[in-house]
């Protein structure tokens, strides 16, 4: 999968957890949790969407390098990276 | 018509799931109502057969109201000893009883139901002219959304027509936000004028709890991993079977003990509102089930889905502000209940162990509590059991 295409999954579950919030505008370099007022439930359904969409498990220490949508992006390409 | 939050006074019939004849059981889901809660799910508190509907959908009415009629149909029942439509309604004073089978209402009402909201015998459907029901008719207008003006609330002609002359509402949101705001206005309002509050707050050394939730969480399936809150929820329904009387319900003169722990979970809904449905016996959940049910909870208090009893049940409130990241936060008791918990953030902190001050992870819990009910010495018993069950997270 391109970043493009993990770029359009993670917003796409993003968008299951904040079905108000304006995707187009989410920007890359800020935190999510500010941008779309996510809670920890939020981030661990949000984890649990990008388990289920893409195969990759996330484990609780590497939460932290989900920050931003650029950083969560850089982090799944790199974890599906054959 | 049950009453779900101290300050419903009255709620709409949206649809019924079991038509005349089914066989409900306790516990089914028998019809939806809207509250400014949002869209609820009401169970029946009564086996039987549900005889005869009494609300049709799109009724509001006040909280008291006979919804339905339900046959007992057990060796020989006699008839439903509920009166039809045309009767005085239910508006039954407090009872410690549970309700008698004819009335669905799992609740017995805590607050006097208020007048009748148009003027219309509870029960019965709005009262409208003649003029205004043929008027209807043909302009394909809804009555139930036609605000009446005649007196004793009959809708009339012109309320009719003026109402075919709007443009088309857009779909009822499930949620109005400004109601909702009101609703929490009034009950918050209300608490703070009846409940004698006094609050207490104690600081807890998380490190064990997270030390242990993280080799837990490590182990088990995304799925099925743990939050620091459901451990936190766990230790407040434990500890409260130490300080009973924090666990209970206010009955205008004193309190009667619960007979289980139902944790409400104050839950924030996107885009404003507050919401606090209980988990059912938490004090007898695993940490597993208790997540999961926190899981579903947070789920259907934000797309809509709760259940009546959800919102009557709840005997103590947990409040958690943690992600903001205030360090403490003192709750308003939400009446009938006589004590709420508040959790702030778990940070990183100055703690001092052994003579040396160390950093540990703290998270400050609160407690406000009805002083009717209880002294600091008896909160403070509490607030002291909470943190020593924390402190053997693998027993919890």
């Amino acid at each position: 999968m391109t970043a493009d295409g993990v770029r359009a999954t993670v917003l796409s579950v993003l968008g299951e957890i904040a079905p108000e919030a304006d995707l187009g505008g989410v920007r890359g370099d800020v935190p999510l949790r500010d941008q779309l007022d996510l809670d920890s439930m939020d981030l661990l359904n949000f984890v649990v969407g990008l388990h289920a969409a893409l195969g990759v498990d996330i484990p609780e220490r590497d939460y932290g390098r989900l920050v931003t949508l650029d950083a969560c992006v850089a982090y799944l390409a790199e974890r599906k990276a054959p | 018509m049950p009453i779900l939050g101290a300050d419903m006074t009255a709620g709409t019939l949206v649809a019924w799931r079991k038509q005349p004849g089914d066989r409900v059981n306790r516990g089914d889901i028998i019809a939806e109502v809207e509250t400014e809660k949002g869209l609820i799910d009401v169970e029946v508190f009564a086996s039987g057969v549900l005889e005869r509907i009494v609300v049709t959908p799109g009724a509001t009415v006040p909280t008291g109201t006979v919804l339905a009629i339900i046959r007992d149909d057990g060796a020989g029942a006699a008839p439903s000893p509920a009166p039809p439509p045309a009767v005085a309604p239910v508006l039954a004073p407090p009872s410690p009883a549970r309700p008698s089978p004819a009335a669905p209402s799992p609740i017995r009402p805590l607050v006097p139901p208020s007048p009748p909201l148009s003027g219309a015998p509870p029960g019965s459907r709005q009262r409208v002219s003649p003029l205004a029901r043929k008027a209807a008719e043909r302009l394909g207008v809804d009555l139930a959304s036609v605000a009446a003006t005649g007196p004793g609330g009959v809708v009339r002609l012109e309320d009719v027509e003026r109402a075919a002359a709007k443009p088309p509402a857009a779909a009822r949101p499930r949620l109005d936000p400004s109601r909702m705001r009101q609703t929490i206005a009034a009950a918050m309002a209300r608490a703070k004028r009846e409940i004698p509050h006094y609050y207490l707050a104690h600081t807890i050394d998380m490190h064990r709890a997270l030390a242990w939730l993280a080799a837990e969480n490590a182990r088990r399936p995304v799925t099925e991993r743990l939050l620091p809150n459901v451990i936190l929820l766990k230790a407040v329904a434990l500890a409260v079977r130490e300080v009973p009387e924090l666990n209970g319900v206010w009955r205008g003169d004193r309190v009667e003990p619960a007979a289980g722990v139902h944790l409400g979970v104050a839950i924030s809904l996107r885009g404003g509102g507050l919401v606090a449905p209980a988990i059912h016996d938490a004090d007898r959940l695993a940490l597993g089930e208790l997540m999961r049910a926190l899981r579903d909870l947070v789920q259907r208090a934000r797309t809509g889905g709760l259940r009546s009893s959800e919102l009557s049940d709840p005997t103590i409130t947990v409040t958690s502000l943690g992600e903001q990241g205030v360090e403490t936060v003192f709750g308003i008791v939400y009446p009938p209940q006589v004590a709420i918990v508040g959790f702030g953030r778990i940070a990183e902190r100055p703690w001092v162990v052994d003579g040396a001050v160390v950093a540990r992870p703290l998270v400050s819990a609160a407690l406000s509590a009805d002083h009717r009910v209880s002294d600091g010495h008896r909160g403070g018993l509490f607030l002291v059991a909470v943190e020593r069950l924390l402190q053997a997270p693998e027993r919890l």
